[in-house]
Protein backbone atom coordinates (compact mmCIF):
# COMPACT_ATOMS: atom_id res chain seq x y z
CA UNK A 1 0.00 0.00 0.00
CA UNK A 2 1.16 3.53 -0.70
CA UNK A 3 1.11 5.59 2.52
CA UNK A 4 1.95 9.30 2.16
CA UNK A 5 3.88 8.38 -0.99
CA UNK A 6 5.84 5.55 0.65
CA UNK A 7 5.39 1.84 -0.11
CA UNK A 8 4.35 -0.16 2.97
CA UNK A 9 3.45 -3.81 3.44
CA UNK A 10 0.06 -4.30 5.02
CA UNK A 11 -2.16 -7.17 5.97
CA UNK A 12 -4.92 -7.26 3.33
CA UNK A 13 -8.38 -6.14 4.48
CA UNK A 14 -7.16 -4.67 7.75
CA UNK A 15 -9.48 -1.92 8.98
CA UNK A 16 -8.26 1.66 8.82
CA UNK A 17 -8.74 1.92 12.58
CA UNK A 18 -6.50 -1.08 13.27
CA UNK A 19 -3.89 0.11 10.78
CA UNK A 20 -3.72 3.54 12.42
CA UNK A 21 -3.43 2.03 15.90
CA UNK A 22 -0.72 -0.44 14.78
CA UNK A 23 1.27 2.42 13.27
CA UNK A 24 1.04 4.45 16.48
CA UNK A 25 -1.41 7.11 15.28
CA UNK A 26 -4.10 8.51 17.54
CA UNK A 27 -7.18 8.02 15.29
CA UNK A 28 -8.79 11.11 16.82
CA UNK A 29 -5.92 13.29 15.61
CA UNK A 30 -5.75 12.34 11.93
CA UNK A 31 -7.58 13.01 8.70
CA UNK A 32 -7.26 10.20 6.12
CA UNK A 33 -7.76 10.12 2.39
CA UNK A 34 -8.26 6.61 0.98
CA UNK A 35 -7.85 6.26 -2.80
CA UNK A 36 -8.51 9.98 -3.13
CA UNK A 37 -11.59 10.21 -0.93
CA UNK A 38 -11.64 11.50 2.62
CA UNK A 39 -12.79 8.88 5.13
CA UNK A 40 -15.48 10.18 7.52
CA UNK A 41 -14.38 9.83 11.15
CA UNK A 42 -17.17 7.41 12.04
CA UNK A 43 -16.17 5.00 9.25
CA UNK A 44 -12.63 4.13 10.39
CA UNK A 45 -13.78 0.84 11.87
CA UNK A 46 -15.39 -0.40 8.66
CA UNK A 47 -12.99 1.04 6.04
CA UNK A 48 -10.90 -1.87 4.71
CA UNK A 49 -7.42 -1.40 3.26
CA UNK A 50 -5.77 -3.47 0.52
CA UNK A 51 -2.20 -3.76 -0.83
CA UNK A 52 -3.00 -1.88 -4.05
CA UNK A 53 -4.56 1.08 -2.18
CA UNK A 54 -3.22 4.58 -1.61
CA UNK A 55 -3.76 6.46 1.61
CA UNK A 56 -2.73 9.90 2.78
CA UNK A 57 -2.63 10.49 6.53
CA UNK A 58 -2.45 14.02 7.93
CA UNK A 59 -1.56 13.99 11.61
CA UNK A 60 -2.61 17.03 13.61
CA UNK A 61 -0.92 18.64 16.59
CA UNK A 62 -2.36 21.19 18.99
CA UNK A 63 -2.01 24.95 18.92
CA UNK A 64 -3.80 27.84 17.29
CA UNK B 1 -15.72 59.43 7.11
CA UNK B 2 -13.57 57.30 4.86
CA UNK B 3 -15.54 56.12 1.83
CA UNK B 4 -15.47 52.74 0.13
CA UNK B 5 -13.75 54.45 -2.79
CA UNK B 6 -11.04 55.85 -0.45
CA UNK B 7 -10.42 52.35 0.91
CA UNK B 8 -10.15 50.92 -2.59
CA UNK B 9 -7.68 53.65 -3.65
CA UNK B 10 -5.59 53.01 -0.55
CA UNK B 11 -4.72 49.46 -1.63
CA UNK B 12 -1.26 48.96 -3.12
CA UNK B 13 -1.70 50.16 -6.70
CA UNK B 14 1.32 48.24 -7.90
CA UNK B 15 -0.95 45.19 -8.12
CA UNK B 16 -3.47 45.16 -11.00
CA UNK B 17 -6.76 46.69 -9.89
CA UNK B 18 -8.63 43.65 -11.30
CA UNK B 19 -7.02 41.51 -8.61
CA UNK B 20 -8.67 43.62 -5.93
CA UNK B 21 -12.01 43.30 -7.68
CA UNK B 22 -11.61 39.51 -7.54
CA UNK B 23 -10.65 39.62 -3.85
CA UNK B 24 -13.57 41.94 -3.13
CA UNK B 25 -15.99 39.38 -4.55
CA UNK B 26 -14.47 36.54 -2.50
CA UNK B 27 -16.00 34.91 0.57
CA UNK B 28 -13.93 33.18 3.25
CA UNK B 29 -15.05 31.47 6.46
CA UNK B 30 -12.79 31.20 9.50
CA UNK B 31 -13.29 28.38 12.03
CA UNK B 32 -11.82 29.45 15.37
CA UNK B 33 -10.92 33.03 16.25
CA UNK B 34 -7.86 32.51 18.43
CA UNK B 35 -4.20 33.16 17.63
CA UNK B 36 -4.55 31.89 14.07
CA UNK B 37 -8.10 32.88 13.18
CA UNK B 38 -8.03 36.42 14.56
CA UNK B 39 -4.83 37.23 12.66
CA UNK B 40 -6.00 35.54 9.47
CA UNK B 41 -9.18 37.65 9.58
CA UNK B 42 -7.23 40.88 10.04
CA UNK B 43 -4.87 40.06 7.17
CA UNK B 44 -7.74 39.15 4.86
CA UNK B 45 -9.64 42.32 5.79
CA UNK B 46 -6.53 44.41 5.07
CA UNK B 47 -6.10 42.60 1.75
CA UNK B 48 -9.58 43.59 0.60
CA UNK B 49 -11.42 40.28 0.86
CA UNK B 50 -15.06 41.30 0.50
CA UNK B 51 -16.83 38.91 2.82
CA UNK B 52 -15.72 37.12 5.98
CA UNK B 53 -17.70 34.65 8.06
CA UNK B 54 -16.35 34.31 11.62
CA UNK B 55 -17.12 31.28 13.80
CA UNK B 56 -16.21 30.78 17.48
CA UNK B 57 -18.14 30.06 20.70
CA UNK B 58 -15.66 31.61 23.13
CA UNK B 59 -15.21 34.95 24.87
CA UNK B 60 -11.96 36.93 25.03
CA UNK B 61 -9.86 35.95 28.06
CA UNK B 62 -6.80 37.69 29.47
CA UNK B 63 -4.73 34.60 28.53
CA UNK B 64 -5.51 35.34 24.85
CA UNK B 65 -3.68 38.67 24.83
CA UNK B 66 -0.23 37.08 24.41
CA UNK B 67 -0.94 36.10 20.81
CA UNK B 68 -4.43 37.03 19.62
CA UNK B 69 -5.71 40.17 17.92
CA UNK B 70 -7.65 41.40 20.97
CA UNK B 71 -6.87 43.98 23.63
CA UNK B 72 -7.98 44.74 27.18
CA UNK B 73 -11.19 46.45 26.10
CA UNK B 74 -12.37 43.14 24.59
CA UNK B 75 -12.02 41.07 27.80
CA UNK B 76 -15.21 39.11 28.51
CA UNK B 77 -16.72 39.92 25.10
CA UNK B 78 -17.60 37.22 22.59
CA UNK B 79 -14.78 36.70 20.12
CA UNK B 80 -17.16 36.95 17.16
CA UNK B 81 -18.26 40.38 18.40
CA UNK B 82 -14.81 41.63 19.46
CA UNK B 83 -13.21 40.63 16.15
CA UNK B 84 -16.05 42.11 14.10
CA UNK B 85 -15.45 45.45 15.88
CA UNK B 86 -11.70 45.22 15.30
CA UNK B 87 -12.13 44.39 11.60
CA UNK B 88 -14.56 47.28 11.11
CA UNK B 89 -11.92 49.62 12.56
CA UNK B 90 -9.44 48.37 9.97
CA UNK B 91 -11.79 48.20 6.99
CA UNK B 92 -15.36 49.43 7.52
CA UNK B 93 -16.43 47.98 4.18
CA UNK B 94 -15.77 44.29 4.77
CA UNK B 95 -19.03 42.41 4.90
CA UNK B 96 -18.81 40.40 8.13
CA UNK B 97 -21.18 37.70 9.34
CA UNK B 98 -20.61 35.45 12.34
CA UNK B 99 -21.82 32.38 14.22
CA UNK B 100 -21.33 32.26 17.98
CA UNK B 101 -21.43 28.47 18.15
CA UNK B 102 -19.27 25.45 18.98
CA UNK B 103 -18.59 23.44 15.84
CA UNK B 104 -19.38 19.72 16.07
CA UNK B 105 -19.38 16.84 13.57
CA UNK B 106 -23.17 17.30 13.40
CA UNK B 107 -23.24 21.01 12.52
CA UNK B 108 -19.92 21.57 10.69
CA UNK B 109 -21.17 20.98 7.17
CA UNK B 110 -24.29 23.07 7.77
CA UNK B 111 -22.34 26.04 9.14
CA UNK B 112 -19.73 26.10 6.39
CA UNK B 113 -21.67 24.89 3.35
CA UNK B 114 -21.63 27.51 0.65
CA UNK B 115 -18.19 28.90 1.58
CA UNK B 116 -15.66 28.07 -1.13
CA UNK B 117 -12.75 28.51 1.31
CA UNK B 118 -12.63 27.67 5.01
CA UNK B 119 -9.65 28.45 7.26
CA UNK B 120 -9.28 25.84 9.99
CA UNK B 121 -7.90 27.78 12.96
CA UNK B 122 -8.79 25.63 15.96
CA UNK B 123 -6.55 25.00 18.94
CA UNK B 124 -7.09 21.29 19.64
CA UNK B 125 -5.69 18.60 17.32
CA UNK B 126 -8.82 16.44 17.65
CA UNK B 127 -11.04 19.33 16.58
CA UNK B 128 -8.83 20.12 13.59
CA UNK B 129 -9.06 16.48 12.45
CA UNK B 130 -12.82 16.44 13.05
CA UNK B 131 -13.54 19.63 11.09
CA UNK B 132 -11.37 18.69 8.13
CA UNK B 133 -12.80 15.17 7.89
CA UNK B 134 -16.36 16.52 8.12
CA UNK B 135 -15.94 19.31 5.56
CA UNK B 136 -13.98 17.28 3.03
CA UNK B 137 -16.55 14.49 3.10
CA UNK B 138 -19.71 16.62 3.27
CA UNK B 139 -18.91 19.95 1.54
CA UNK B 140 -17.81 18.79 -1.90
CA UNK B 141 -16.70 22.19 -3.24
CA UNK B 142 -14.96 23.59 -0.17
CA UNK B 143 -11.20 24.10 -0.03
CA UNK B 144 -9.65 24.09 3.46
CA UNK B 145 -6.53 25.90 4.61
CA UNK B 146 -5.47 24.43 7.95
CA UNK B 147 -2.98 25.51 10.61
CA UNK B 148 -1.02 22.57 11.98
CA UNK B 149 2.04 23.01 14.19
CA UNK B 150 3.14 26.47 15.29
CA UNK B 151 3.81 26.06 19.02
CA UNK B 152 7.11 26.75 20.76
CA UNK B 153 10.07 28.85 19.72
CA UNK B 154 11.66 26.68 17.05
CA UNK B 155 13.00 28.02 13.76
CA UNK B 156 10.22 30.03 12.09
CA UNK B 157 11.44 28.68 8.73
CA UNK B 158 10.10 25.28 9.82
CA UNK B 159 6.60 26.58 9.12
CA UNK B 160 5.58 25.75 5.56
CA UNK B 161 2.53 25.51 3.29
CA UNK B 162 1.84 22.31 1.37
CA UNK B 163 -1.01 20.83 -0.59
CA UNK B 164 -2.20 17.69 1.21
CA UNK B 165 -5.00 16.66 -1.14
CA UNK B 166 -7.07 18.21 -3.89
CA UNK B 167 -8.96 20.43 -1.43
CA UNK B 168 -6.64 20.68 1.56
CA UNK B 169 -3.65 22.89 2.29
CA UNK B 170 -1.66 22.45 5.49
CA UNK B 171 0.33 25.33 6.97
CA UNK B 172 2.67 24.80 9.90
CA UNK B 173 5.60 22.64 10.96
CA UNK B 174 3.20 19.66 11.37
CA UNK B 175 5.10 18.43 14.42
CA UNK B 176 5.39 20.86 17.34
CA UNK B 177 2.55 20.05 19.73
CA UNK B 178 1.49 22.12 22.71
CA UNK B 179 2.35 20.46 26.01
CA UNK B 180 4.45 20.71 29.13
CA UNK B 181 7.24 23.18 28.39
CA UNK B 182 5.94 24.05 24.90
CA UNK B 183 3.37 26.83 24.73
CA UNK B 184 2.19 29.32 22.16
CA UNK B 185 3.95 32.62 21.42
CA UNK B 186 2.76 35.41 19.16
CA UNK B 187 5.57 35.22 16.56
CA UNK B 188 5.27 31.60 15.37
CA UNK B 189 1.47 31.71 15.61
CA UNK B 190 1.49 34.85 13.45
CA UNK B 191 3.88 33.28 10.94
CA UNK B 192 1.48 30.34 10.56
CA UNK B 193 -1.53 32.69 10.28
CA UNK B 194 0.37 34.59 7.58
CA UNK B 195 0.92 31.36 5.66
CA UNK B 196 -2.79 30.60 5.84
CA UNK B 197 -3.92 34.09 4.79
CA UNK B 198 -1.42 34.12 1.92
CA UNK B 199 -2.60 30.72 0.71
CA UNK B 200 -6.23 31.88 0.82
CA UNK B 201 -5.41 34.87 -1.41
CA UNK B 202 -3.44 32.64 -3.80
CA UNK B 203 -6.35 30.19 -4.08
CA UNK B 204 -8.80 33.00 -4.86
CA UNK B 205 -6.62 34.59 -7.54
CA UNK B 206 -5.40 31.34 -9.09
CA UNK B 207 -8.99 30.14 -9.45
CA UNK B 208 -9.53 33.15 -11.75
CA UNK B 209 -6.62 32.04 -13.89
CA UNK B 210 -4.07 34.46 -12.47
CA UNK B 211 -0.54 33.04 -12.41
CA UNK B 212 1.33 34.18 -9.29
Amino acid sequence: MLVNGEKKDIQDSITLLDYLKNEGYNPERVAVEHNGDIVPKNKYQEELLYQEDTIEIVHFVGGG
Amino acid sequence: MITKEDMKKSLDGRFPIEWYDILNRAEVAIAGLGGLGSHIAVMLARSGIGRLHLVDFDVVDISNLNRQEYDVRHLGIKKTEALTDRLKEINPYVDITSDDIRITPANAAYIFSGYPIVCEAFDKAEEKAMLISALLSECRDTVIVSGNGMAGLGDANGIKTRMAGRRLYICGDESTDIGEGVGLMAPRVSVCAGHQANQVIRIILEKEGIVL
